[in-house]
């Protein structure tokens, strides 16, 4: 019932990206450096849009019994 | 003489249409001080209502009586709304109460500027305690009721944003008594087993008696003591509870909670995407510039003209033998120079020379004799003159 943890969470990852860029941007990197670089950033922007495509829509509401939790679809 | 009496019955009556017909008394709020309240078996409540100076009498119905969320009693200082009529039987009037509330306004408001300066003081709204609310959480916990508009509102929203988005409604009495507890114990839950990444504590607009729960110490403290980052969208845009001072981010509405909580996903994607393409452009740049390097190297005398770096080097190599030679001629030249001076030199020292003005050279085994006294009888010596040796014997 509880969710799992995974390794790096969404923000860490757009963090990423960002630095990539700065890294890229400042130039001083070999091509070598700058190829693994760009492939790095590709890798990791498909991990953020497979985060995105992921999650499944539920709209679920959670009954508690005796202090265990049920999760059952919900229509509002 | 006969009188016209009217009977008790019929005075009471007329009394009774006369106060019927009047507008205002069927629709009145009347303020005062409970006394001699009864609950009676039958479950409605009969009590008077007094000020300072009058007492008028009260009854509310059971129907009316089970809808209210408190107990009255003597001394309590209530509001009650209703119509005034008269009871026939007793000839008196009294008020026929459909709804009341304590008269607590005041006092609501000093409890709840006294709470939030406790809390304030004790550091549960401050800054630094407040959790950044995720930017892509995967479930949202919403506490709430699960009848009404609200939950729709945030349904709505969130999916709208998020078409994928999970939402984990955990029903909660948002008001009436007892409702403080339960949203305490619900984010508790939520905690405990981890139930989302960030929760909403969301209710509609109401009165400030509707809102209370959410300015109550354990919701207060539940929220403060959450690890789930909590946004509170409670009541209006106007409407300021001691839950939203706690909370680690207060959103005016529940739909703008919704908005708080749920990223837009298209946003999220054209974002990613941007990034894709700024990668793309910066390595293209890169190896642009590389071969804008190699292209200048390419132009540079050593990749055009290699020979030229080998002709230098020849022609320097053709100067060092020239100069080589040179050095060696010269020292040659001197040498012998220098050896003809020498030649000179010992030309004139030469013994030879003194030869061929009559002396000659005396010598005893190969050693020039200096002194006739280095001679004896019968030795042999030869003369060196400067045409040849002859031997001789000393006499």
């Amino acid at each position: 019932m509880a969710k799992k943890e995974e390794g790096k969470n969404f923000e860490e990852l757009m963090q990423n990206l960002e630095s990539i860029v700065q890294e890229l941007e400042k130039g001083d990197l070999n091509l070598d450096d700058s190829v693994a670089k760009f492939e790095e950033g590709m890798k990791i922007s498909k991990e953020c849009n497979k985060i995105l495509e992921d999650s499944e829509k539920r709209i679920s509401i959670l009954l508690e019994n005796n202090g265990e939790v049920t999760e059952e679809d919900f229509n509002a | 003489m006969k009188y016209q009496a009217i009977t008790v019955s019929e005075l009471n009556s007329y009394i009774k249409d006369k106060i019927s017909q009047d507008e205002y008394l069927a629709n009145v709020l009347v303020k005062g001080e409970i006394s001699n309240f009864k609950n009676h078996y039958t479950g409605h409540f009969y009590f008077t209502l007094k000020d300072e100076n009058s007492l008028v009498k009260c009854i509310m119905f059971k129907s009316y009586a089970e809808k209210i969320n408190f107990m009255p009693k003597d001394g309590m200082n209530v509001m009650v709304f209703g119509s005034v009529s008269v009871f026939e039987r007793d000839g008196v009037y009294q008020i026929y109460v459909k709804a009341m509330q304590e008269d607590g306004m005041g006092s609501l408001y000093t409890k709840y500027e006294e709470l939030k300066s406790k809390l304030e003081k004790e550091g549960l709204f401050d800054e630094e305690h407040k959790k950044k609310i995720p930017e892509f959480p995967k479930e949202i916990g919403v506490l709430t009721s699960q009848t009404g508009a609200v939950i729709r509102d945030i349904i709505n929203v969130s999916t709208r944003r998020n078409p994928n988005v999970h939402i984990r409604l955990l029903p909660v009495a948002v008001q009436g008594p007892g409702a403080g507890e339960k949203i305490a114990s619900a984010i508790e839950l939520m905690n405990n087993k981890n139930l989302a990444d960030v929760i909403i504590v969301a209710r509609g607009g109401g009165s400030i008696e509707d809102l209370w729960p959410f300015n109550e110490e354990c919701v207060a403290r539940a929220i403060y003591n959450s690890n789930l980052p909590v946004i509170s969208a409670v009541g209006h845009e106007t409407d300021f509870t001691i839950a939203d001072f706690v909370a680690d981010l207060r959103a005016p509405t529940p739909s703008a909670a919704a908005e708080l909580a749920v990223p837009d996903i298209f946003e999220l994607k054209n974002t990613i995407n941007v990034y894709q393409n700024r990668f793309r452009i910066l390595l293209k740049r890169k190896t642009e510039l590389m071969r804008l390097k190699y292209e200048k190297c390419m132009q540079s005398r050593v990749f055009k003209q290699p020979t030229d770096f080998i002709n230098d080097y020849l022609l320097k190599i053709d100067s060092n033998i020239k100069s080589l030679e040179k050095s060696i001629s010269d020292k040659m030249h001197e040498s012998k120079n220098s050896f003809v001076e020498k030649l000179a030199k010992l030309d004139s020292l030469s013994p030879l020379k003194t030869l061929t003005r009559g002396y000659c050279l005396a010598e005893l085994n190969g050693k020039i004799i200096k002194k006739a006294s280095d001679l004896k009888q019968e030795q042999e010596i030869s003369l060196t003159f400067s045409d040849g040796k002859k031997q001789a014997k000393i006499l």
